[in-house]
């Protein structure tokens, strides 16, 4: 299948009949008409459906969502809109054995980020021998000088990590991004999940998934794991979830997130620090706080010492950070890890740290400060996916094949203004799925975000999101630029050792 | 075989106190679906009123509604649809049907992780249902429906509330809520009844007021109650005295207040603050309720008397919102 749009044998199916396969890998047929086999009872199940019943059953999913209020909220409306985000009901589905695969690459990549991330906070040993260059480090918006020689508990920086995959042409999965900072969603992998088993129930059993409903707890025992040594309790640590408030996009995330492990859910205004030590306003007076899962931004976390315009935060809780008598998750600077430029060299630098190959290949990136480089993807823009090295959720790109030449006139000044802030990529053509859309099968983009808990152990609940880019062609799968989300199986398929947690 | 000793030991436990600006939310919560709650109800006794009475009577009952529910900035004359946009519709007065629920769901998406998902549903459900509705020509004689579903939309929050929430300190400051604000709208409802009508006798009324006492039961959801109770003859002094005094009724001033006096007790007892002022003001009219008798009330007026609940608990609620809610921070890291 080289060639774009070969549309399926019609009789296979009527809810197939406008299912195209395009160069892209297909998660579902290895040739028109062909299911991969674990997609055939699937594919049958789905054949067995009249359209009228198919959008019947959306239908009936989509009123779910917006009375339970699984929302988020569109920035830049009036009122902060909140919108239902688009669920699909055809699963994905991965082969146990492919999981396999991304589960130590996965483990390996988080590893290997929270050595540097330890070491560049640190002696600096990577900068020192020249495998990443200081200056690329140095020059990181998210770099936080702040965290010079301070030490995080289990020297891990990165506890909670989203990374963002694709499948290449090759059926190989490839790392698009990691997402180190605050990454969000996973209320959204478990939404779904309720939603499918609800839908389709017997398919559901048949295929053996692996559950992924303890994905709360694990995040609780993670962030446990991390109680400073001087907290109140250090056996029974009090851990909070801080949010920046009813307005932030993921607000619905952290009020589940929150009720599923039975934390406080908190805001700026509750907490407050005094002599380093930090507090939360009860009823019952002020109660010491010691393990903050926070959903703030590094800049909003403290007005004393980062933005100083911030309301969200809590003044002087950096200082308590300091002395070790909190412990915040993420850490600060983490961000200076997903710089999409660091990302370039993140198997250097997996090499450097384990001494074994990556198991999960990058994307390849062309850095907008190298000469050669810069040449070339300003000759071949029309072809390149541009992005700013700090910016997430789909802000700040340009994707060539479908933008317009005033777009890549405005990128290319951007580009030579300030090489630093950019990277490129090729155009990815990112695997395709089949998706209900209005009661037919019909074939869009996706990729896949798997969650990542880091603390005494690693875990990965098997799965994540599974990210649809709902407009047909679009490579945008953001929640924010119209994207949508579909349930995610990973098989058992009897082999019972691999799944709930690596390394 | 035995556990070995000290197995089932504790090894921790949940400290007191739950997060103030948690229980502020829960606590306005409960108060906004109160008064949405009571702001239905009674367009919809005036609604049945209006029906059997002529023109004439019928724009006074508007007026004495408006008066009754508090709502400021209406002057002049009175046209239903004007009254449709504001006690219903308005979102400018922070009142109307709409304001209430809305503001109830706000303050319950802020929390929601401290309600059971089904308390979440419910009042998201009773939001989409309430702000669909537009305000049309006539709409006020096709409104039964919607008045009756803002109170059945309450009532089952109320039960979902009762039957999957524990009943900790934060259902505690939802009973706490509701109350005060019980307590507050029934009280001013009387009063604007009382200064209406002439000093209350213990004789049946005639036919011309019946309606008008009629409706006042209604109004306060005690009309079945109060002919189990005093058989369908209407004496204006039995029905103060059971709207008032009586301790079973629901929706009685006493009832309200002690439903208050016990959730402040409890939420006192578990966030280890019993002596502070808050409990002890209701404690105060607690007795004051317990112990009055309708004929001294009348004595001493029955507005003065109305009027003096109304301020004790404007006080309650200031006493709960410095103790509880928005106290110093230095006076709590020196004690």
């Amino acid at each position: 299948m080289t060639t774009a749009a070969t549309s399926i044998r019609p009789n296979v199916s009527a809810a197939f009949v406008n299912y195209h396969l395009a160069s892209a890998y297909d998660e579902m047929f290895s040739a028109p008409g062909v299911a991969r086999e674990h997609y055939r009872a699937l594919q049958k199940t789905l054949l067995g459906l009249a359209p009228e019943q198919l959008r019947r059953t959306q239908q009936a999913a989509d009123l779910t969502f917006l009375h339970e209020g699984i929302t988020f909220t569109v920035y830049g409306s009036k009122e902060g809109t909140e919108r239902i985000f688009p669920n699909d009901l055809v699963p994905r589905i991965i082969p146990a054995r492919e999981w396999t695969r991304i589960e130590k690459g996965l483990a390996q990549r988080l590893t290997a980020l929270n050595l540097f991330l330890r070491d560049i906070y640190h002696e600096g040993r990577i900068l020192a021998e020249g495998v990443v260059p200081r200056e690329l480090v140095y020059s990181c918006k998210h770099f936080r000088r702040e965290m010079r020689g301070l030490n995080v508990p289990r020297d891990i920086y990165v506890n909670i990590c989203g990374t963002d995959l694709v499948r290449l042409p090759d059926g190989e999965f490839a790392v698009l991004e990691d997402n180190l900072r605050v990454p969000s969603g996973v209320s959204y992998m478990l939404a779904n999940r309720k939603v499918l088993k609800r839908v389709f129930p017997s398919l559901f059993r048949d295929y053996g998934v692996w559950p992924i409903d303890h994905y709360p707890q694990a995040l609780l025992a993670t962030l446990r794991s991390l109680a400073p040594e001087n907290a109140a309790y250090p056996n029974d640590p009090t851990t909070v979830l801080l949010t920046p408030g009813v307005s932030n996009s993921a607000y619905f995330e952290h009020t589940f997130l929150a009720q599923q492990m039975g934390i406080e859910l908190v805001e700026g205004r509750d907490l407050l620090v005094h002599d380093n030590l930090v507090y939360m306003r009860t009823t019952a007076g002020l109660r010491r706080v010691d393990v903050i899962y926070r959903r703030v931004d590094d800049d909003f976390l403290d007005p004393l010492c980062f933005r100083p315009d911030s309301i969200l935060g809590v003044p002087g809780l950096f200082n308590a950070y300091r002395a070790g008598s909190v412990t915040l998750a993420n850490a600060i600077g983490t961000g200076v890890a997903d710089d999409k430029a660091v990302y370039a060299y993140v198997p250097q630098i997996i090499r450097y740290y384990l001494n074994e190959d990556p198991i999960l290949a990058n994307v390849q990136t062309f850095l907008m400060t190298d000469d050669t480089h810069r040449q070339h993807t300003l000759e071949n823009l029309e072809k390149m996916v541009v992005k700013a090295v700090g910016e997430s959720g789909g802000y700040g790109m340009l994707i060539g094949p479908q933008s317009t030449a005033q777009q890549r006139e405005e990128f290319r000044a951007r580009i030579l203004a300030e090489p630093r802030n950019y990277i490129a990529q090729p155009t990815l053509s990112l695997s395709c799925a089949p998706c209900l859309i209005d009661g037919e099968v019909e074939s869009r983009h996706i990729d896949l975000r798997p969650y990542i808990l880091m603390g005494d152990k690693i875990t990965l609940v098997p799965g994540g999101l599974t990210r649809v880019a709902l407009r047909p062609g679009s490579l945008v799968v953001n929640s924010s630029q119209g994207g949508g989300s579909k349930d995610t199986w990973v098989q058992r398929n009897g082999d019972r050792s691999t799944g709930a947690s690596a390394a | 075989m035995r556990p070995p000793r000290n197995y089932y030991v504790r090894t921790f436990q949940r400290e007191a106190g739950m997060l103030s600006r948690v229980a502020d939310n829960l606590y306005w919560m409960s108060r906004y679906l109160e008064r949405a709650e009571h702001t239905a109800r009674l367009l919809d006794v005036e609604l049945q009123l209006w029906l059997d009475q002529s023109p004439e009577v019928g724009a006074g009952r508007w007026r004495f509604l408006v008066d009754a529910l508090q709502v400021r900035g209406m002057q002049g004359r009175l046209d239903p649809l004007q009254l449709a946009e504001t006690l219903v519709f308005s979102r400018e007065n922070t009142s109307s049907i709409v304001s209430c629920v809305s503001a109830a769901r706000e303050n319950l998406r802020h929390v929601r992780e401290q309600c059971s998902s089904e308390m979440w549903q419910q009042l998201n459900k009773l939001y989409l249902q309430v702000i669909e509705r537009r305000p049309e020509k006539g709409w006020i004689l096709n409104s039964h429906e919607l008045f009756r579903s803002v109170q059945e939309g309450a009532h089952l929050f109320q039960g979902i509330t009762d039957g999957t929430m524990s009943h900790g300190e934060g259902w505690q400051f939802i009973q706490l809520g509701r109350y005060v604000e019980r307590a507050d709208t029934l009280a001013a409802l009387m009063d604007t009844h009382f200064k209406r009508t002439a000093h209350p006798t213990d004789q049946p009324v005639d036919s011309a007021e019946y309606l008008g006492w009629v409706g006042l039961l209604r109004g306060c959801a005690a009309f079945e109650a109060y002919c189990k109770a005093q058989t369908a003859e209407i004496r204006p002094l039995r029905v103060a005295e059971f709207l008032i005094l009586n301790p079973e009724l629901p929706h009685s001033v006493r009832f309200s207040v002690d439903r208050m006096n016990a959730a402040l007790h409890i939420i006192g007892d578990l966030t280890e603050r019993r002596e502070k002022i808050p409990s002890r003001i209701a404690g105060r009219l607690r007795a004051k309720l317990s112990f009055s008798q309708i004929e001294e009330i009348m004595e001493g007026g029955v507005a003065a008397y109305l009027e003096s609940i109304r301020s004790e608990c404007a006080e309650i609620h200031s006493a709960i919102d410095q103790i509880y809610f928005d106290y110093s921070i230095e006076a709590e890291l020196v004690s």
